[in-house]
């Protein structure tokens, strides 16, 4: 039996450990005090800022990185023993690209697999596996180099699970790539996810975050919360969402920070988002409170909170919070 | 180690070189510029010294002297000058490296006292070469002055047995034409092997850190020294095929005799690549950038190989402190073992010396190379 069926049969168990895992290079603390755990068939989103600390925290995950204290374990393997017996059980998207581009698809593709030792019976169906996964049937013969953005993307995606490893890491595989190519790349992670494999996804696209089962937010080296994209939203806003339109902004603005009842107030794009205790009351009242000002709301409306609202918020949270010094 | 991981290694390697136009120059080309460049271009034989002639007699005697140069095959007559200024101004400008002046009264003197002189002018900013060029003109002189001696002793009707005095019967082995490109061409070969191996092995690592699939090839399964010997083995046959290159050029083009077997050439010029890929590699783990590290393989190849090898410049001519340092240069040992393949037709036991150093030295290489790739971005 192979790796990866192992592992399948182990159903919900923690596949990726990070307990208070930290990493410094000289004096800059890049990951401060993280812990997490993914369970197996898991999508665990990072969402963050560049050089929050994603790709440092996946680094070290795979054991290219040593931690500078705590411990992290993937696949039951304590990565500072034995981060051989882990690198043969995952694959490994980098940030960026790092296939050779002087080599053909199917060459990539048959190098990767004598470097995991893919057994030859199981090679060739392996290999036409990633291809059409990647949508280059045809152009097997391509010199990576010439390919388009998404195409590397998803060939680099074809090469980390030719081995089929039963975890993931995937360092921010979407980064300059068209939203289409986007959509099929996560639309190929989630199918992964359904067969059982624990993925590790970084982003700093905001609303790919929403296709995560889990998200956690990194800003400064420091993971400041996590929970499904639903469970963020309730618990970090802290209230409903109402969204208004008007032409005096900076005025409005002014006036609704003063309401009774509602917590916060900022703009988004040419509209204000107001976060308030009861959605229902101040649709009606809002309105009436502004007139009295004599603003006038061209719309007014409840929404439902992006992960970005989510971000802001807890962000602005964080920097508000007495830190303890790293 | 894993034969398939080698495997794919070397594969990828081998596609890598075919198509990096500059890795394939140096394993290819450089071979045959080097070996036309260095053989044609570094040759320690004098022929054909210009000399320029002041004959201040013009007589008989003068001519025939002057005859002597001319017939001489190391000197070869520029310019008849006729006043003292202008045969300095010949010297001044390397119009000739000896002048030779014969005084008016030489014929006189000779008549006279039976003793004569002849000046020689050396331009000794070479002071090899004047030192040669003058051993040269003593010989030709010496030579006509034996001609007069016999000449006079005959006219004077005297039937004495010539007197020969002590003469050397000397034989000279291995290079019998005293050419010095018989001795150095072998040393060009060594200089060659020394240059591209570790200059193509420099590149293979630190192209892996430029290009970003370093990452990626580190996080796999993949051992240190599966990627050492996976990426050496092309660059081994690489080698190889540059041997055999140079060794057709040196035999069939310049007609160094090669009298060892092709086997004992076989096993110690392997011997050789292994140390010289081997430092290549290892200065490429080192040094995380192509050019840095290509710098500085050119430099720890090309200058101990050249200057203290041994390959023109004898090691026992030189100091002690340096000759003590030469046996650091890895190229000193296959210089001497190369040399003696190509012209005594050495066999394995009687270069054992020589190989087991290298063989230290190739061990030592590995290993350091090997330890020193660490699977780790840190």
């Amino acid at each position: 039996m192979n790796e990866a069926g192992h592992s399948l049969q182990a159903a919900k168990i923690d596949q990726v450990i990070a307990d208070d895992l930290v990493k410094r290079f000289g004096k800059f603390v890049a990951v401060d005090h993280v812990s997490f755990r993914i369970s197996s068939g898991e999508i665990m989103g990072f969402l963050g800022p560049n050089g929050a600390g994603k790709s440092t925290i996946i680094r070290t995950l795979c054991g290219l990185l040593r931690p500078s204290s705590g411990r992290t374990i993937v696949a039951g393997i304590d990565v500072s023993r034995d981060p051989e017996g882990v690198r043969q059980r995952i694959g490994y998207m980098s940030q960026k690209f790092s296939l050779y581009r002087d080599l053909t698809v199917e060459e990539n593709l048959r190098f990767f697999g004598g470097i995991y030792n893919v057994p030859r019976a199981e090679l060739r169906e392996r290999m036409r596996f990633a291809i059409d996964m990647a949508g280059l049937a045809g152009r097997e013969q391509a010199m990576v180099g010439t390919l388009a953005g998404g195409w590397m993307q998803r060939l680099a995606l074809g090469c980390a699970v030719l081995h089929r490893p039963p975890i993931l890491f995937l360092d921010e595989p979407t980064s300059g790539v068209e939203p289409a190519s986007r959509r099929r790349f996560w639309d190929l992670i989630h199918s992964l996810a359904s067969e059982g494999v624990t993925v590790l996804v970084s982003t700093h696209y905001m609303e790919e975050a929403e296709y995560c089962h889990r998200v956690a937010l990194i800003n400064h080296g420091r993971l400041i919360a996590s929970g499904s994209p639903a469970e963020l939203k309730r618990r970090a806003i802290g209230g409903e969402l109402l969204l208004l339109e008007c032409d005096a902004l900076g005025q409005t603005l002014e006036a609704l920070q003063n309401a009774p009842d509602v917590r916060d107030c900022s703009v988004f794009g040419d509209a204000l988002h107001v976060l308030v205790g009861n959605a229902e009351k101040n649709l009606t009242e809002l309105p009436d409170l502004l007139a009295a000002k004599g603003l006038r709301p061209s719309h007014i409306a409840r929404i439902s909170p992006s992960l970005e609202d989510v971000f802001v918020q807890l962000i602005a949270a964080d920097v508000a919070a007495p830190r303890v010094a790293a | 180690m894993r034969i398939r991981r080698l495997k794919a290694i070397a594969l990828k390697e081998l596609l890598q070189i075919w198509r990096d136009p500059r890795s394939l120059m140096i394993a290819l080309l450089m071979p045959f510029s080097q070996m036309f460049l260095l053989g044609y271009g570094v040759t320690l034989d004098l022929k054909h010294i210009p000399i320029c002639t002041f004959d201040r007699e013009a007589s008989q005697n003068s001519q025939a002297l002057l005859k002597h140069f001319e017939a001489s095959s190391y000197f070869a007559i520029s310019r008849n000058i006729q006043t003292y200024p202008a045969l300095v101004a010949a010297v001044d400008r390397s119009d000739c490296k000896v002048a030779i002046v014969i005084p008016p009264d030489f014929s006189e003197r000779l008549n006279d006292t039976g003793r004569s002189t002849v000046q020689a002018i050396l331009d000794a900013t070479d002071d090899n070469t004047a030192n040669i060029a003058f051993g040269y003109a003593v010989a030709v002189v010496s030579g006509y002055s034996q001609d007069v001696a016999l000449d006079a002793l005959g006219r004077q009707g005297n039937q004495f047995r010539q007197i020969q005095p002590m003469t050397v019967q000397s034989r000279v082995w291995f290079n019998e034409d005293l050419v010095s490109r018989n001795f150095i061409i072998p040393g060009v070969v060594a200089v060659i092997m020394a240059l591209v191996g570790a200059q193509l092995t420099s590149l293979t690592i630190s192209r892996e850190w430029e290009r970003g699939t370093m990452e990626l090839l580190v996080s796999t399964p993949v051992t240190p020294s599966e990627v050492m010997v996976g990426k050496l083995a092309p660059y081994l046959v690489l080698g190889w095929i540059d041997a055999a290159f140079c060794l057709i050029i040196a035999t069939f083009w310049f007609g160094v005799p090669f009298r060892g077997t092709l086997f004992t050439l076989f096993v110690t010029t392997t011997l050789f690549l292994i140390v010289v890929l081997g430092i290549g590699y290892l200065l490429s783990v080192l040094i995380r950038s192509q050019i840095g590290a290509s710098q500085i393989a050119l430099l720890l190849t090309m200058l101990p190989t050249t200057l203290l090898s041994g390959y023109v410049f004898p090691i026992d001519q030189m100091p002690t402190v340096i000759q003590d340092i030469t046996y650091l240069v890895y190229s000193r040992y296959y210089v001497t073992i190369i040399k003696a393949i190509f012209l005594k037709g050495a066999g394995i036991p009687a270069l054992a010396m020589p190989i087991l150093f290298l063989l230290v030295y190739a061990v030592a290489v590995m290993t350091l190379a090997a330890r020193a790739f660490r699977k780790s971005l840190d």
